[in-house]
């Protein structure tokens, strides 16, 4: 994320980050959320669905934030994303004041 | 790169299906209509309220939207053209603990059923109403409606409609209703939250969804697809709460004033009528709280 200051914790806080699920069959490929991810993870696929359609592809999964737009947006209940752990490695340095 | 993973999440469950009959879907509406964005933003609000499945129900009249009903998996009428709002009234008088919401389109809610609106409002009945309007009557191919913008050519205005259409916000703010908002099927997370505070809010409520019909209203007026209309709502919505109603009106492709218009308290059609016969039959009125009344029953 590009931001116009560094903010003043940017060391403490990490970005959530989110695993997209897509039910390929259930998509009729309308790009909302190809459009509206405002981390732009997904892209058409070349290939088509069984329905004929071009469902979404996750382009950049390590870019996923979590944000739940995707899943907001789609009329097909076919996208969502779900929350990923993330490792604590950077805790002790971060912590201090 | 862009290659197809269809193992990609077929073991998993959608976050709504708890909410949605499953069985039902793929939903018949067409790629890019905003109907299925609304009702995925009704069903969030649902699921956030906290309000127990049981005390929930959905009606619903005749059309692409009126299909809505059909795919919820909470207490749910399909009523006939136009009477969605009578059916909820009455669902509401029998059983007064219910949150009733209506989903419908505009043809439905404002030509044939005008009348019942205009009253459910006045009456400040304690009903929800989500209005998806998509400028025409999408199901049976694209007739003008009362909401069709001027010079938007459908089936029956191949020229252009050069009726005035109903300012809806206006109308339903000068009939008495208590609650109003209008979104489009772009602003999820606002109508998410305008209808989660309709159903908690006593009285008349109604949200106005401008809502994508790429099959009908677009390929008519050559608009493009759903995306493209989302994008020209992006572009062109100013959000304005607490706007005045009167100055809502939508004129063909011009800007779009968005926002929660009407949020005010008022007594109920049942506080009204609680007060005036506890007044004037004293003692010997008991209001009726329902089929439910006495027993205890907690199911799901
Ligand atoms: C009593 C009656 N009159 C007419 C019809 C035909 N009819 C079916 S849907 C519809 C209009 C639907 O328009 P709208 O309510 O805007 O819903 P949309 O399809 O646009 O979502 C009409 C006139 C009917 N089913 N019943
Ligand atoms: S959750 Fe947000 S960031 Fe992740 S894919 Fe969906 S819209 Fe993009
Ligand atoms: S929003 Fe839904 S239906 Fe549209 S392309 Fe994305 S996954 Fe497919
Ligand atoms: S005809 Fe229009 S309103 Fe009906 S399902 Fe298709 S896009 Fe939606």
């Amino acid at each position: 994320m590009k931001y116009w200051r560094k903010p003043l914790d940017a060391a403490q806080v990490k970005p959530p980050r989110g695993e997209v699920h897509i039910v390929i069959n259930r998509c009729k490929g309308c790009g909302f959320c190809i459009t509206y991810c405002p981390r732009k993870v997904l892209e058409f696929s070349e290939e088509f669905n069984r329905k004929g359609y071009h469902p979404p592809v996750v382009l950049h999964p390590e870019n996923c934030v979590n944000c739940g737009l995707c899943e907001a947006i789609c009329p097909d209940f076919a996208i969502w994303s779900t929350p990923v752990e993330q490792p604590e490695e950077k805790k002790e340095n971060a912590g201090g004041k | 790169m862009k290659r197809l993973d269809v193992t990609l999440g077929q073991d998993l469950r959608h976050p709504l299906e708890e909410y949605l009959r499953m069985d039902r879907i793929p939903h018949v509406w067409c790629p890019g209509c905003g109907i299925g964005t609304t009702l995925n933003a009704f069903l969030t609000a649902v699921k956030k309220s906290g309000i127990p499945r049981k005390d929930i129900a959905v009606v619903s009249g005749i059309g692409c939207s009126g299909r809505a009903a059909g795919y919820v998996k909470l207490d749910s009428f399909h009523t006939t053209h136009g009477r969605a709002i009578p059916f909820a009234t009455g669902l509401k008088l029998a059983n007064p603990k219910l949150t009733v919401v209506v989903f419908a389109g505009d043809g439905d809610l404002l030509a044939i059923g005008g009348n019942h609106l205009i009253h459910a409002a006045r009456r400040n009945m304690d009903i929800n109403i989500i209005c998806i309007n998509n400028f025409n009557y999408a199901m049976t191919g694209g007739q003008f409606s009362p909401t069709t913008p001027e010079k938007a050519r459908l089936t029956t205005a191949p020229y252009g409609s050069y009726e005035h259409p109903f300012n809806v916000p206006f109308l339903v703010d000068s009939c008495g209703a208590t609650y109003v908002a209008r979104w489009t099927a772009l602003h999820v997370r606002r109508l998410t939250n305008s209808i989660l505070e309709a159903l908690h809010h006593p009285g008349f409520s109604f949200i106005e969804v401008i809502s994508s019909c790429p099959t009908v209203y677009a390929r008519r007026n050559r608009l493009g697809t759903g995306l493209d209309l989302l994008k020209f709502y992006r572009d062109n919505s100013v959000i304005k709460n607490g706007a005045n109603t009167r100055e809502c009106d939508i004129r063909f492709q011009e800007q779009l004033i968005v926002g929660k218009f009407v949020d005010q308290e008022k007594p109920t059609y049942h506080d009204t009528m609680t007060e005036y016969l506890s007044q004037s039959v004293g003692k010997r009125y008991v209001p009726y709280q329902g089929p439910m009344q006495g027993k205890e029953e907690d199911g799901n």
